[in-house]
């Protein structure tokens, strides 16, 4: 074995929390480890033994298939030994259930756990208080750092570079943390950031963060290189301030009339589960300029990355 | 410190490697010329036309990273730098030669073994490292051999090729001792 270059490390957190407290280099770093994961989901053992005898706990307080999917095959996939904690709890005892809870979990000696949770901060203060790894799988409105990690690849990928591009970001981006989460991502490695939706959804006050933002819009289609087209929370549009279905159609949603005004290599994203018809119409989730399904695929060796990095930074601790 | 190979010597053991690798391939089975990254695969990539030359083909060719399959991934940590295995060819059935620059512990070669099988079932695997440095932890001996050099384990060999440090040389180094 020969003595390799024994740089810095660019990655040595044990806790994934938010996009917003990477540099352009872990992020860099995430993506770039994610391409190398990408070949063991094409083999027919698609196993490497990295995180074996490891245990990862899906901790979800929110309803969460999809993601907790994703996290749980990546780990896997890692040959990691996964445990699921579901439960539905009251909102009147969330902070004082957390910790106990991960306590308890803890003392079963788990090596990473990897939380949902609808409050904003939950896995800042989970991480403050266990010794094992925190990954944040979503908390509240603030953050969901792998969703961001997947989407910055995909456009990476489809666009070969992140740096320069004009992403818009379209729908209830006051309420998402998805929103939040590509947005300071996005800025981190050097896109310009349109924000789209009605002001009670879309408020000015985001131009604070550098970003521009608009409710028109039919007027900023053919800059985009990038649209990213946010699920509409049906249970949300009761709300005061939201539009009715047929208004955010006809103002907000995405529709093959839409892309005719787009650049012919826009690419239509969507975190998924879409709803067809209201944000994007079928035949346009379903068409080429849509990565929807290539952002689930992403979303797997992009979480495998994330556990990687986070257990080996703390092996080394 | 001192020099093992110099350009022209490291240049003729690779030949050498190559007329070995020919002369004991099985002419009725594909052959796949496997490097382990990072130096192994610039050795492998060397070792291509060598071989067809000497009337080895057609030749598949491919690169192993084993980050994933180290069993001292926790001593390392952060550093190790996934690249990712890039082997475009069923392995299944062929005729491997791995390639690597040192041989050692036989560590590396254990995980890239286990990363082999992992893709498939070849019909065999062969062993070719440029040096043979001794001190073999694990039981594990290589086919095809550049150099054998007896070495101590406060030693480091360093293989250094055009592509990766600019200079073609080989040289036997305390560990203490800054590059």
């Amino acid at each position: 074995m020969t003595a390799g270059t024994r740089t810095k490390p660019v990655w040595t957190r044990k806790h994934l929390l938010a996009i917003a407290e990477l540099s352009r280099e872990e992020i860099v770093h995430v993506l770039d480890t994610a391409v190398g994961f990408q070949e063991v989901s094409t083999r027919s053992v698609k196993k490497v033994p990295a995180l074996r005898g490891r245990v990862v706990v899906l901790m979800f307080f929110e309803e969460s298939t999809r993601t907790r999917m994703s996290f749980e095959l990546a780990a896997q996939r890692l040959s990691a030994d996964t445990v699921d904690f579901v439960e539905k709890m009251s909102s009147t005892s969330k902070g004082e259930t957390l910790l106990d809870t991960a306590r308890n979990i803890e003392a079963m000696g788990v090596d990473i756990m990897v939380l949902r949770h609808p409050a904003a901060g939950a896995a800042q203060h989970l991480a403050e208080h266990v010794s094992c790894c925190v990954v944040n799988a979503g908390d509240g409105q603030h953050a969901h750092p792998t969703q961001a990690l997947l989407d910055l690849f995909t456009i990476r990928e489809r666009k070969g570079r992140v740096e320069g591009l004009n992403v818009a970001i379209v729908g209830d981006v006051a309420h998402s943390r998805v929103a939040r989460s590509d947005l300071r991502g996005l800025q981190t490695l050097g896109a310009k950031v349109t924000l789209v939706g009605p002001p009670t959804l879309a408020p000015k006050s985001f131009e604070t963060m550098g970003v521009r933002v608009t409710s028109d819009f039919e007027r900023i289609l053919p800059e985009m290189d990038v649209i990213n087209m946010l699920r509409i929370q049906k249970e949300r549009m009761t709300a005061s301030g939201f539009p009715s279905v047929r208004e955010y159609i006809r103002l907000f949603g995405m529709n093959s009339d839409r892309l005719k005004h787009c650049k012919p290599d826009v690419l239509i994203m969507h975190p998924g589960p879409v709803n067809r018809g209201i944000e994007l119409a079928a035949d346009v989730a379903d068409g080429p300029h849509s990565s929807i399904l290539r952002q689930v695929t992403n979303g797997l060796a992009v979480r495998m990355a994330v556990l990687f990095l986070c257990q080996q930074a703390a092996a080394v601790e | 410190m001192t020099q093992l190979l110099d350009h022209h010597e490291l240049q003729d053991t690779l030949g050498k490697l190559a007329r070995a690798i020919a002369g004991a391939a099985p002419r009725d089975v594909p052959v796949a010329i496997v490097g382990i990254r990072r130096r192994g695969e610039t050795l492998a990539k060397r070792l291509l036309p060598l071989l067809e030359k000497a009337g080895i083909a057609p030749l598949h060719y491919g690169v192993l990273d084993i980050t994933l399959y180290r069993d001292d991934l926790t001593t390392i940590g952060p550093n190790a730098v996934l690249r990712g295995t890039e082997i475009e060819f069923d392995v299944t059935d062929t005729w491997v030669v791995l390639v690597d620059d040192v041989l050692y512990t036989g560590r590396s070669v254990r995980a890239a073994l286990d990363a082999l099988i992992d893709l498939g079932r070849p019909r065999a695997i062969r062993l070719a490292v440029l040096v043979d440095r001794g001190l073999r932890e694990l039981p594990i001996q290589p086919d095809f051999v550049g150099l054998r050099t007896d070495t101590e384990s406060h030693h480091v060999v360093r293989v250094m090729l055009k592509e990766t440090d600019g200079v073609d040389e080989v040289v036997l180094d305390d560990r203490g001792n800054a590059h």
